[in-house]
């Protein structure tokens, strides 16, 4: 089979929208709500969930036919620690004030049931490329609906995009306009909604294919 | 003892897992579906809680901090050090419940060895590494194994407060004419939201 098979293809896009880990898997709900309430964060942690998976899935598919059926998971619990552990410290290094607002969230990717879902349905059985595949994008998948999670809050909760103003400041009520920021954006209930929101507009977009 | 109470207290209202954290989302969506199974899904989270953080505090704090026995920084071994404590734990409890109450441990049945990846756990010891650097005079500090104890008796009732309560409000809620694409998945979410809004109103709570 060639690397970028028709199969090969499917694999990497399918978590993108049909078998979306958060809509249509429901795995990785816990970071994905907490994390949203601004973009940046949203997108580092998107993409740490993305590298942590495609390598975590690597190299359990590698080591799977060694690994005892009885200790598997805490095999895998040790290879996600320690990819963890790496990119924790990567994030502390270079984008510091980023790894400050995840606070413990970095720390409970571990524990995220994308990863743990992924390597038990699809690392055990699978070779490292087509694992790798799959690890990236469901990767991608999650971090798609936490952009769109934290955009909509971002932009709603503070007026701002990336953290520059987007919203006229004139057209806020204290310069006498008629715009108020919507605090509730920013509150922890508003990040379920919005997910609740997403998986609506999902399902109703690909309601053939749930049958 | 008045910061043992407030830790408590707070732990459970104010500071809740579900629903101001988001932790053990994915259990707590899977699980409430009856009333009965999520109390005992939430008693288990509890009593795992009870073990693991006190543990990892003591992990935390005479090994692996500076001050330690070994003397040296090493804090960012702590991810799996955690987590082994905890699958270990997990496993140890599986073990005796299965050999003192057969009965409970059918009712949990397979919830038991999942609690081992669930975020609450981890995310206790998470941020009781993080509180053990406040303040003495913070409400949250944590300086002790008996306010680990109470952190934890707080958080997993706090838990177990949320998934009996949205289990019972999905147990009523299947008589329920829903929009199609919102079935299932989509009106919980919905309901997880409202009622952690109505959390919201204990977030004033000054002890």
């Amino acid at each position: 089979m060639s690397l970028f098979s028709k199969e090969n293809g499917a694999i990497f896009t399918g978590p993108l929208n049909l078998n979306n880990p958060i809509a249509v898997q429901v795995l990785g709900i816990c970071s994905a709500l907490a994390v949203t309430s601004q973009l940046k964060p949203a997108i580092v942690m998107g993409l740490s969930v993305t590298v942590i998976t495609a390598f975590s899935n690597v190299i359990i598919s590698l080591i799977r036919k060694t690994i005892p059926n009885r200790i598997r998971i805490i095999v895998q619990l040790v290879v996600v620690a320690a990819l963890v552990t790496i990119v924790s410290n990567i994030l502390k290094a270079y984008v510091y004030d980023v790894s400050v607002q995840l606070s413990v969230y970095v720390g409970l990717i571990i524990t995220n049931c994308i990863l743990m879902g992924r390597l038990e349905a699809f690392a055990m059985q699978n070779g490292p490329w087509e694992s790798f595949l799959d690890g990236v994008g469901n990767g991608l998948g999650y971090a798609l609906v936490l952009v769109v999670v934290g955009f909509v809050r971002e932009l709603f909760g503070f007026g701002t995009i990336f953290g520059f103003t987007v919203i006229p400041e004139n057209a806020y009520i204290e310069a006498g306009g008629l715009y108020i920021n919507n605090g509730m954006m920013t509150m922890p209930a508003m990040a379920l909604i919005l997910v609740a929101c997403f998986i609506w507009v999902h399902r109703a977009v690909n309601k053939e294919e749930n049958k | 003892m008045e910061h043992f109470i407030s830790l408590f207290v707070r732990s459970i209202f104010v500071d809740n897992m579900i629903f101001a954290f988001f932790l053990g989302m994915c259990s707590y969506l899977a699980v409430s579906k009856t009333v009965k199974t999520s109390l005992g899904l939430g008693i288990a989270v509890t009593f795992v809680l009870l073990i693991t953080v006190p543990v990892d505090y003591l992990l935390q704090t005479k090994i692996l901090d500076e001050d330690g026995i070994l003397g040296v920084d090493l804090t960012f071994l702590s991810f799996i050090l955690f987590i082994a404590v905890i699958a270990a734990m997990v496993q140890l409890v599986e073990m005796i419940v299965e050999r003192f109450s057969p009965s409970l441990y059918n009712a949990l049945g397979i919830f038991l060895p999942l609690i081992a990846v669930n975020c609450a756990i981890m995310g206790a010891s998470l941020f009781m590494q993080q509180r053990i650097k406040l303040e003495p005079e913070a409400t949250q500090y944590i300086g002790g194994v008996g306010d680990c104890i109470a952190y934890a008796l707080g958080s997993g009732i706090g838990w177990t407060l949320a998934i009996v309560g949205l289990a019972a409000i999905r147990e009523k809620m299947a008589y329920s004419d829903v929009p199609k694409p919102l079935q299932g998945l989509g009106i919980t979410f919905i309901t997880v939201g409202l009622m952690a809004m109505a959390f919201l109103c204990f977030s004033g709570l000054k002890l």
